[in-house]
């Protein structure tokens, strides 16, 4: 069953080539309409996209990372986080663990990058691991384990960057319209040519200025979209425990903190739109994620934890016999049980337990001493602390530093 | 005649490379299954490394609870002594282990100070953890093992598995620990 993610990936990569039959397409029309060459602008068109998909595929992690001011940490940082993710390592059967990332805000989110499996890392929230029990941060890593795994963070930063080509050209293109005159045009007619042919070279220009960028986005939509679902799948399956992600992710929709750092070209790498908004249900062609309400419907109505049951319950809530995993998929998949929940007898101490614990990491990594006095007071000691000797505020002792 | 016997040769060649083809996916399937099993080791390993550290926490907390301490070393000590041994008896020792720390750990329960120990609170986060691990390297043992024993016995696959000497994996089911089958894999 781990073989077969492949046949869902071919149904994606033939939408990442309509979207490069696009590019080409705005290339060759705009290179006739401004230059009286399809080839070169064609060329161009394809340098650029070369360009931009060298630096996304070198560069793009940490761009994204130093951008979203995500931290790495190591197990001692944080235990339950890093165990959880090793827990999901070992489930997905990933060869290599990923690195780690906190990023801190009070918002909830997730996401992953790495071009491939080996060289791949997992960002969460601070708010994410304050609110969210053990199982519920289960299901958020198993998802992103589950990007990292069918590689779908290659594919989309490689979708993204053809979208990003193509809106960068159609834009300058536009604003050369209308602020360049039309060079192209008058140079034609002063050769002679002219006529209908140069007519709807024109219009097939324009009409590609205005749809192009809109189809790639309509295209890049759904297949975010399909990857979403496909990573549920794959965390209800690690985890053996659906109601996991479900939960975590009712609380994150119930959440409406804005991550300060998400900006609109990294939105669809999070594991909910960090842009949404209280209510929003829509479930439009124009949004990168499925609606959360539907997401969690899918999962609690789940009979077992394979990729079958995942897509009879896709179907059943959908109404529609559009398989969303294809059957070379769920063949070989058999019937998997589902697991109990992991005890959580002491909730509230585990909730002050995991505040507790996401504020002692946050303190850390910004350098800041901890030393505890012997009455149990946490003394915090801020980077430029410079003096041998601290008094506990509470009971007074003098603590050596 | 040449074109029959160019047609022959196609199919020949056509034939090889199938063969060679299905030939390296089984090969690749077999060292997952034989890297899942390793994984199930490191994790009981890990369980092993530490019990020691609990004990000396629990300690000065339940001088009560002698036996249950003593339980779970001695389970310890047997697990380990029946490390190299055949994984039937191995299984069963480590079942004996599960349930004696989980023992410890229900009765650590009644005592608030020891759960308030922050040494304790970090030690039970690693076992609950070292437990899920233990329990999902088993899970992707388990699927590693459908996956190539499919390939193993599906037309035409099954063809060069059996002309190569590919034997099917078994399941590693701990459930029933007495009952349990050696996990054996043929690695040829």
């Amino acid at each position: 069953m781990w073989e077969q993610i492949r046949s869902n990936q071919t149904r994606s990569a033939i939408l990442v080539v309509w979207m490069g039959v696009l590019l080409l397409a705005v290339g060759y029309f705009l290179g006739l309409y401004f230059l009286d060459n399809g080839i070169v602008g064609l060329i161009f068109a394809l340098a650029l996209w070369v360009i931009m998909s060298l630096i996304a595929y070198f560069q793009g992690d940490s761009i994204l990372l130093a951008m979203s001011r995500a931290r790495k940490i190591s197990h001692d940082d944080h235990p339950r986080l890093y165990n959880v993710a090793e827990e999901m390592k070992i489930a997905s059967g990933l060869e290599a663990m990923p690195s780690i990332y906190i990023i801190d805000d009070p918002a909830m989110n997730a996401f992953a990058t790495g071009r491939d499996p080996q060289k791949a890392s997992v960002t969460v929230t601070s708010g994410l691991l304050q609110k969210l029990n053990r199982d519920e941060l289960q299901g958020v890593v198993g998802h992103e384990m589950a990007h990292i795994k069918n590689r779908d963070v290659l594919l989309m930063a490689m979708c993204s960057v053809l979208l990003g080509t193509i809106v960068l050209i159609a834009w300058y293109a536009s604003r050369f319209m209308i602020f360049g005159g039309m060079r192209g045009t008058r140079r034609s007619s002063s050769s002679g040519g002219g006529g209908w042919g140069q007519i709807i070279i024109i219009v097939l220009a324009l009409v590609l200025i205005i749809l192009a960028p809109i189809m790639a986005q309509l295209i890049y939509l759904s297949i975010s979209r399909k990857r979403e679902y496909l990573a549920d799948a794959s965390s209800a399956l690690y985890t053996r425990y659906p109601e996991g992600l479900a939960s975590a992710l009712e609380k994150l929709a119930a959440s409406t903190d804005q991550l300060k750092s998400a900006n609109k070209a990294t939105a669809p790498m999070y594991i909910v739109n960090p842009f949404r908004k209280r209510g929003m249900a829509a479930s439009d062609l124009t949004s990168t994620h499925p609606p959360i309400s539907e997401r969690i419907r899918i999962l609690r109505s789940m009979a077992g934890a394979s990729y079958t049951d995942y897509d009879k319950s896709y179907r059943k809530v959908h109404g529609t016999s559009k398989v969303l995993i294809p059957a070379a998929a769920v063949t070989a998949a058999g019937t998997v049980a589902l697991r109990a929940p992991q005890p959580e007898a002491a909730e509230k101490l585990e909730q002050v337990q995991r505040a507790r614990e996401t504020s002692d990491l946050m303190w850390n990594l910004n350098k800041y001493n901890t030393i505890t006095c012997t009455c149990g007071t946490k003394l915090r000691l801020p980077p430029g602390f410079k003096l041998p000797q601290v008094r506990c505020p509470h009971c007074g002792r003098i603590n050596t530093v | 005649m040449t074109i029959a016997v160019w047609i022959i040769v196609g199919i020949v060649v056509i034939l090889l490379i199938t063969f060679v083809v299905i030939y390296n996916k089984l090969v690749r399937l077999r060292n997952q299954v034989k890297n899942a099993w390793a994984q199930i080791d490191v994790q009981l390993k890990r369980r092993h490394d530490l019990i020691p550290n609990l004990v000396q926490t629990v300690k000065g907390y339940m001088k009560h609870e002698r036996e249950t301490m003593e339980s779970v070393t001695k389970a310890r000590t047997l697990a380990q002594k029946l490390i190299s041994a055949g994984p039937g008896e191995r299984a069963k020792a480590e079942g004996e282990l599960s349930s004696a720390l989980a023992r410890l750990l229900a009765v650590a329960e009644r005592y608030p100070d020891l759960k308030a120990s922050q040494n304790f609170l970090a030690l039970q986060e690693e076992l609950a953890s070292t437990e899920n691990k233990i329990s999902f390297s088993r899970q992707f043992y388990n699927d590693s093992v459908m996956t190539y024993n499919n390939q193993t016995q599906m037309f035409p696959s099954n063809v060069v598995a059996s002309m190569a000497g590919f034997k099917a994996g078994e399941f590693f089911e701990v459930t029933v620990a007495a009952e349990r089958e050696v996990p054996k894999v043929s690695f040829t």
